[in-house]
């Protein structure tokens, strides 16, 4: 079978969609020779017409997309680093995202953001490295962390179908990661809609993005002392919380492992969500940056505060133990 | 032009006017009844600019407006009635209810929104119309924004986009003189004309008070921006009449004297407009919009308030239905 890589899975499906669809068109920085190889490719075949280069106006192009779309367009924007969503979070939680309501259902907003290499990027230092997921997912937008290029490509597609805005983030920490991959079975994968990666019977580890490869890592190193099931929820906002309660519900004990900072963090929203609704056998546990984290440049300063396969080991002995 | 021309002409501009100063006066007098929640933004003395601009524009042309949006929305063409119901939370509202003064909009007449986050909705529109011409459209757009927006580095952007990407934009500014309780000669380092052309964007200065005059400025603008010229500004010089919100009629602001406000309110574009009919058919047209006007308010009171069930319909276009807050 094919190797497919994560990140040729993501410009995949943006080709497959321009193709599909003539109202989508791509907005970004250095898109056209495809400075991050998400659009690799697309402007020979496309043209500039689609395939469009902005100046560095992050918030004008982000509501001009907003316009874009409500006048029938599906725009996809690129964002080169996580925290321009910080810089544009006004275009999209308090524009793109409130339209539809606020005009009682005359329009629709359907602009996908894609960020090309969220989290760390080892060396990027602080203003970088950040993973807002939990900002979006908060504000009630559509928030994607796909872990596995088989994802990537579905979860991409059914992005820019979607008639709402929707943000998905590309972990750094996986846009290397290669998997065998039937190009006949891609396919749309559901927002809203988790899975299970491994199968386990004592607890339950709920991994985001990239963590979703060290959660299988770890599991399989622990697999004579403890059986760990992994959920992956691919998608953040909506989670699917039906999914993980099956899973909990099984094994009683949960672990979150999640790249972004702990207060408020989506960890602790997975962990509210579940434990409002069954009884663990033990208390649960998060592991995730600390609270309102800065990643320092030192190569070793960045690694301490992302989480990793030790603290999560840790982490899952003590849910064992409790 | 012979002054039957400009006679009949006067008409429906003076109509527009008259229009916007009593349903604003009618509005103002529902939010002292409790009726409308929140206050408003008046447009008093500012009726020109709404009604010049559209009446340059064809009914499939786009607008945005502002948090002091009611007179574009009327004079793009959007129901009084359904308006004044958006306004007091009905559900025959514009918007069902769910957007309220400062958030109308109706889509069907070219209406993108009224939007309350100052300076947002240049670039909003500017994307708009941009689509529309992808998509095979011939139409321009025209977005409102006030003297404040133009310190606001999102329209800026808009200003940019929009002359980079030759999109036929009019972007109005009204200048009214202040940001709430701020002068426009502390807020706005060089100018608001020279704002536009700095991106090569021409730029015209225009008396708001006047319809006519901003209309013949519009049609100037819409005509060589539809023929391909890319974008324009129209600095539209007025005055505000009344408060920066109701809010202001119980908590009085020091910022404009008594002296000033007489001047300002001196140049009344209902009655400039109002001067240029003959007295029979401007009363016709007052008993008239009066009628309008008094069928709105009935309509608008006697209208449902939305179902509470309801409260997050629409909140996600593909029908995602949001978790509730508690169970
Ligand atoms: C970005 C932003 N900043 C501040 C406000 C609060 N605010 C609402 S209206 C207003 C003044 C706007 O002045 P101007 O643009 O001149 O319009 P005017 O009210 O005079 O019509 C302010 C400060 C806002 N809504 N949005
Ligand atoms: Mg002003």
């Amino acid at each position: 079978m094919p190797r497919l890589s994560y990140l040729k899975a993501l410009n995949r499906a943006l080709g497959d969609e321009l193709a599909r669809d003539p109202s989508v068109v791509v907005l970004g920085e250095d898109i056209r020779v495809a400075a991050s190889n998400l659009t690799a490719g697309l402007l020979k075949k496309y043209g500039p017409e689609r395939i469009i280069d902005t100046p560095l106006a992050e918030q004008g192009f982000t509501n001009f997309a907003t316009g874009a779309a409500l006048a029938g367009l599906r725009p996809v924007i690129e964002f080169q680093i996580p925290s321009l969503l910080f810089l544009v979070f006004e275009q999209i939680a308090n524009q793109a995202h409130k339209f539809s309501l606020m005009t009682g259902g005359q329009a629709r907003v359907p602009v996908t953001y894609v960020v090309t290499g969220s989290g760390s990027r080892s060396g990027w230092a602080g203003q970088h490295s950040d993973h807002p997921y939990g900002l979006l997912a908060h504000v009630g937008v559509k928030t994607l962390v796909p872990a596995t290029p088989a994802d990537a490509y579905g979860l991409l597609l059914s992005a820019v179908r979607d008639d709402d805005p929707v943000v998905l983030f590309a972990p750094a920490g996986a846009l290397g990661v290669r998997a065998d991959v039937d190009p006949t079975e891609l396919a749309a994968v559901p927002i809203g809609v988790g899975t299970l990666r491994r199968p386990g019977d004592d607890v339950t580890v709920v991994a985001v993005g990239h963590l979703v490869h060290d959660a299988l890592a770890v599991a399989e190193e622990l697999a004579d002392q403890v059986s760990v099931e992994v959920f992956d929820p691919r998608t953040l906002y909506p989670f699917d919380i039906d999914g993980l309660l099956a899973s909990v519900g099984r094994t009683g004990r949960l672990v979150v492992v999640d790249d972004s900072n702990r207060s408020c963090g989506i960890g602790a929203e997975i962990i509210a969500s579940v434990v409002e609704r069954v009884a663990l056998a033990a208390p649960p546990r998060r592991v995730t940056r600390p609270d309102g984290a800065v990643l320092p440049f030192a190569a070793a300063l960045d690694r301490a505060v992302q989480p990793g396969r030790e603290q999560l080991t840790a982490a899952i002995q003590l849910v064992m133990k409790g | 032009m012979t002054s039957t021309a400009a006679g009949v002409d006067a008409g429906p501009l003076y109509r527009t006017v008259r229009l916007i100063r009593r349903f604003e006066e009618r509005a103002i007098d529902l939010v002292r009844a409790g009726e409308i929640v929140g206050g408003i933004h008046p447009y008093l003395g500012q009726e020109a600019i709404a009604a010049g601009v559209c009446a340059a524009l064809r009914p499939d042309d786009l607008i945005t407006s502002t948090h002091r949006g009611h007179g574009h929305v009327l004079a793009k063409g959007a129901d009084p009635a359904r308006m004044l119901a958006e306004l007091c939370g009905r559900a025959t509202g514009l918007n069902g209810g769910r957007g309220g003064s400062m958030h109308a909009a109706d889509f069907s007449v070219g209406i993108f929104g009224a939007n309350a986050i100052v300076g947002a909705a240049g670039s909003i529109l500017t994307g708009a119309v941009w689509a529309k011409r992808r998509l095979g459209g011939d139409q321009v757009g025209a977005t409102f924004f006030g003297d404040g927006a133009v310190n606001e580095g999102m329209l800026l952007e808009g200003f940019s986009l929009a002359a980079l990407w030759s999109v036929p934009v009019v972007f109005v500014c009204e200048n009214n003189g202040y940001a709430t309780t701020m002068p426009v000669a502390q807020a706005v380092a060089g100018t608001i004309t020279g704002r536009a052309e700095a991106f090569g964007i021409p730029a015209v200065v225009v008396d708001g008070q006047d319809p006519e005059a901003v209309r013949d400025a519009t049609r100037e603008a819409v005509d060589a921006a539809r023929a391909g010229g890319g974008p324009r500004l129209l600095e539209c010089r007025t005055y505000r009449f009344d408060a920066h919100h109701t809010f202001e009629h119980d908590v009085r602001l020091d910022y404009r004297d008594a002296a000033e406000v007489a001047q300002g309110r001196s140049r009344d574009p209902v009655e400039i407009q109002g001067a240029r009919l003959d007295p029979a058919q401007r009363a016709a047209i007052d008993a008239e919009v009066e009628a309008v006007l008094a069928e709105a308010v009935e309509f608008a009171l006697a209208s449902p308030t939305p179902d509470p069930a309801d409260a997050l319909a629409y909140l996600y276009a593909s029908g995602l239905r949001p978790r509730p807050g508690s169970a």
